[in-house]
């Protein structure tokens, strides 16, 4: 009987020839991965159990990226305890404002995560990059202390989902419609305890960052992993990329799955998400007119390069409606400085939208663009829940960048191709 | 503090980690500033109203969303003895049981009980009596190496331990 990805990669961890689903298991972790939330919780936990060093420092990622640049006093006072920690026990990969970007955007461009690894992170899209094949789940900030001291944790197996996606994926469509469409057919606990393996032509077809995207959102549907196999594509982003060797690990054909569902691309609309659940989703045309006071581009979820065309093809040349507010942010510097040199920022500009520096910032309601009472916001971020963005009273509608850039030029929810041809 | 008994705060399917601490008190990780604003975007006055060792009953999927111990931290630290659900989201689950939070897993317990009502809850048997109806429910037991992970006091304290025999 063959084994699922999912089995395969935590059975390597383990030292086992195979795993099966509910077995509980102690693990060899990858790479351990905290931020500006939720590593100063680790690092005061950490102090508890009472050892010299870290397990690896060339295997902790500590990135604050959440209320960075620090938005407080107190914001400030959280990344300084991490510095301290990085220096003190001479974490490598820890990455300053004007280094680092989104956590879940930059260690796949930095060659930190990879194909066959097991990763944990105290955030739980940290299964962003099961689209490189990794095993990624999200724990807490105390999974994250025994992680760090130990190299190790306990898992449970858990049983996989399949997902095809078949046919070819429309225009003005990409990685985000596919797993907001399968999120509302799944539900916000649909996969609870499950991992999701997506599959299938339409996979196949997507660039990495499509695949991250969709990956990114497998929390949303309650999995514990979001898992893609590594293909030429996959071997062609690690190309000088990667930092350590590694071994491509792929499930078995005819490996039991919970369940397999099969989703036909080929006619879908545009997908988006409204108040106040991911799961919540319409195609774009039944939430046309929607009125907007504020679009963001960006996020762990949709702020790479490629999400950045997408939106610069819309914007070129157009005025964002007087009324909205467009906030673009590319996810890490490299995204930063290479929409720069591509002449996407000036678009951006001219379309009178503002460009900020890497962060989280709106789609945790951090800091730089927090919703008033009774506002409206279209995100190609993650999460719409109940004052994700700010005030408990405003409203966050989730969508891909294309809707998100002609929606932010038309003032209201809106199909691109309403817009007329794409310049 | 195996048996114990309380007043229950009801709430329903899906509660989401941004509505038991939102991200914007994340700038600290102190338990008793987080404890102040505990559930505050489902219900502002929650904190207010709590007294200590009382229970929240909650439909599935409980604690959904952020991977944040904020979360339960913010539960534990604002008095709340133990939380019932029909089921809660893994990251929560995980995170309740290495802080040392009690959560049982009880369908029916969930169903039938009101706001308002009182409960007795006996940890070690997983058994939720109502106080007044005399109704027990039954709640899904651990597995053993989680009852170890609870025996220890926690994540911590096992791993300190385990480092320790090393
Ligand atoms: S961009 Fe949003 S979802 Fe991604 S890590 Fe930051 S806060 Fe979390």
């Amino acid at each position: 009987m063959g084994q699922t990805m999912a089995e395969k990669l935590l059975a390597r961890a383990a030292g086992k020839k195979e795993v099966a689903p509910g077995e509980l298991i102690n693990a060899k972790i990858d790479l351990a991965l905290g931020n500006d939330i939720t590593a100063p919780v680790a690092i005061k936990e950490f102090a508890r159990i009472g050892v010299e060093k870290v397990f690896d420092p060339e295997r902790i990622a500590l990135i604050p990226d959440h209320f960075t640049p620090n938005k407080d006093i107190a914001a400030a006072e959280q990344v300084k305890l991490m510095r301290e920690f990085a220096r003190r026990y001479g974490i490598v990969h820890y990455y300053e404002v004007g280094r680092m970007g989104v956590e879940h955007a930059l260690l796949p461009e930095l060659g930190l995560v990879l194909p066959g690894e097991v990763i944990i992170g105290a955030d739980s899209h940290t299964c962003t990059y099961g689209a490189l094949g990794a095993f990624a789940t999200g724990v807490g900030s105390t999974d994250l202390a025994a992680a760090m001291a130990t190299g190790e944790l306990w898992f449970k197996v858990p049983p996989t989902i399949r997902l095809v996606f078949t046919g070819e994926l429309p225009p003005l469509l990409g990685g985000k419609d596919l797993i907001l469409y399968a999120i509302g057919r799944l539900g916000v606990d649909g996969a609870r305890y499950a991992a999701l393996e997506f599959t299938g032509p339409a996979i196949l077809a997507l660039e990495m960052d499509g695949r991250f995207t969709m990956s990114n959102m497998a929390i949303e549907a309650g999995a514990k992993a979001g898992l893609i196999a590594p293909d030429a594509k996959t071997e062609a982003y690690l190309q000088g990329r990667a930092r350590r060797p590694y071994t491509v690990l792929r499930g078995d054909a005819d490996a039991p799955v919970l369940a397999e569902h099969y989703i036909d691309v080929s006619t879908l609309e545009p997908q988006v998400a409204a108040p106040f659940s991911p799961a919540n989703v319409h195609p774009v045309s039944s939430l046309a007119g929607t009125v907007l006071d504020q679009v963001v581009i960006g996020s762990c979820t949709n702020g790479r390069l490629d999400d950045l065309r997408e939106a610069a093809a819309i914007l070129k040349g157009r005025r964002v409606h007087p009324r909205v507010r467009l906030l673009v942010i590319p996810a890490t510097q490299a995204v930063y400085r290479q929409a720069l040199k591509e002449g996407l920022l000036e678009i951006f500009i001219a379309a009178e939208a503002a460009v900020s520096t890497p962060t989280c910032g709106p789609c945790l309601g951090g800091h730089m663009g927090i919703l008033a009472e009774g506002e409206v916001a279209l995100a190609t971020t993650n999460r719409n829940f109940v004052g994700r963005m700010g005030h408990p009273g405003s409203k966050v509608y989730l969508s891909n960048p294309a809707v998100a850039a002609a929606s932010a030029v038309a003032g209201a929810i809106i199909h691109p191709k309403e817009l007329g041809e794409v310049k | 503090m195996a048996v114990f008994s309380g007043k229950i705060w009801k709430f329903g399917d899906d509660v989401d980690t941004d509505a038991i601490i939102p991200a914007r008190y994340l700038n600290t990780s102190d338990p008793a500033e987080l404890a102040r604003h505990c559930m505050e975007d489902a219900d502002p006055t929650f904190s207010a109203k709590l007294s200590p060792g009382d229970i929240i009953v909650a439909g599935k999927n409980f604690g959904c969303g952020s991977s944040r111990e904020h979360a339960p931290i913010a539960i534990k630290a604002a008095g709340i003895a133990c939380v019932i659900a029909e089921s809660f989201a893994r990251i929560f689950y995980r995170n309740a049981i290495n802080i040392g939070l009690p959560i049982l897993e009880a369908a029916e317990a969930s169903r039938c009980l009101a706001e308002g009502d009182r409960v007795e809850v006996d940890l070690e048997k997983g058994e939720i009596r109502h106080l007044e109806k005399g109704e027990v429910y039954r709640a899904v037991p651990f597995p053993p190496f989680m009852q170890e992970l609870i025996a220890a006091g926690g994540l911590i304290n096992y791993v300190r331990q385990k480092v320790k025999a090393t």
